[in-house]
């Protein structure tokens, strides 16, 4: 299965990426310039975490009128699966590949801490390794990651089953002290209605290793490869 | 040639972290009337333009398309004609 991480001038978390893709899980993976204009024949594509622009403006603002984002689009839009990570979700809400957006935390802190999420489904490309309603440990690094849409869109997500990660307690329970930042419904994962975009804030890059910590972000590189030696397709 | 400036601000049902800290400061500074504060961006854009009408309109387009999320944001602009 061939990878592609797209690079921004201010990505900081591409070479983690193109790691536990390469070194990991064994796969094919090669970085992508955001001023190219085509994309490589590449099954999936990663928007890495980071500062892309600096975040001038607004995070991800700027990212998603790089050249190559056409093509992302339209990757996108042909059902190609794109993994968006911290950064990465932002700009996908910002191109509106994703729906709502991503605010400062209320706490005006980088939030740099490991946090529980409970894996709401297992039946996506991304989470195909996880049991179901699993609670995995993750860590988030990011100043801006207070999940916000209007009421409707929030309903519109929890009725298609399209929250695939929500921040919680060790035990799974979905409360506001297990909520790192603020985000509505404690949500800090999402998927398209397609089901091949998944924007999330936590950085399973960042746990795919047991000398890292843990292995619970792994399980959701190798779901994308179960997924498609399971007959999945674009 | 025109100068836009432009105002963003967070929609009123969106959370402003921000202006909520800044009003926790200025009351511990004892400005006890202060009853809310939006924090909001400030941004001046220098256009060509044969009219005001057009350079509005151009305006109006940056901002629905970079210069505000319209997700979470609100925008309004004023334009004068100015000398180079």
């Amino acid at each position: 299965m061939r990878f592609g991480v797209v690079v921004f001038p201010g990505s900081n978390c591409d070479a983690d990426c193109h790691h536990v893709v390469d070194r990991v899980l064994g796969q094919p993976v090669e970085y992508l310039w955001h001023g190219d204009k085509q994309l490589k024949e590449i099954d999936c594509l990663i928007l890495p975490g980071g500062f892309s622009y600096g975040d001038y403006l607004r995070t991800g603002a700027i990212a998603r009128f790089s050249p190559l984002m056409d093509s992302v689009r339209e990757f996108a839009e042909q059902g190609g699966l794109v993994l968006g990570i911290c950064n990465g979700f932002q700009i996908l809400t910002e191109m509106g590949l994703l729906p709502g957006a991503l605010i400062r935390n209320p706490s005006l802190q980088f939030q740099c801490q490991e946090v529980h999420l409970r894996v709401e489904r297992n039946d996506t490309p991304f989470t195909l390794c996880y049991a179901p309603r699993q609670v995995v440990k993750i860590p988030i690094a990011h100043a801006e990651g207070c999940y916000v849409a209007d009421r409707d869109t929030l309903d519109l997500l929890e009725r298609e089953g399209r929250v695939i990660f929500r921040y919680s307690s060790p035990a799974g329970e979905i409360t506001a002290e297990a909520n790192p930042n603020g985000s509505l419904r404690n949500i800090a994962g999402i998927i398209n209605e397609k089901g091949n975009v998944l924007g999330m804030m936590p950085h399973p890059e960042r746990c795919a290793e047991t000398i890292m910590g843990g292995l619970d972000g792994l399980r959701l590189f190798e779901s994308l490869v179960k997924w498609r030696e399971e007959g999945g397709a674009r | 040639m025109f100068k836009a400036v432009v105002t963003v601000t967070f929609k009123q049902s969106i959370l402003d972290p921000q202006g909520s800290a800044v009003l926790k400061a200025l009351r511990s500074l004892g400005f006890q009337d202060v009853e809310d504060v939006r924090v909001g961006k400030h941004i001046e854009v220098l256009l060509q333009g044969e009219s005001r009408e057009k350079a509005a309109q151009q305006i109006d387009a940056m901002c629905s398309k970079l210069l505000a999320n319209p997700v979470i944001e609100d925008y309004r602009f004023e334009l004068a004609e100015v000398k180079r």
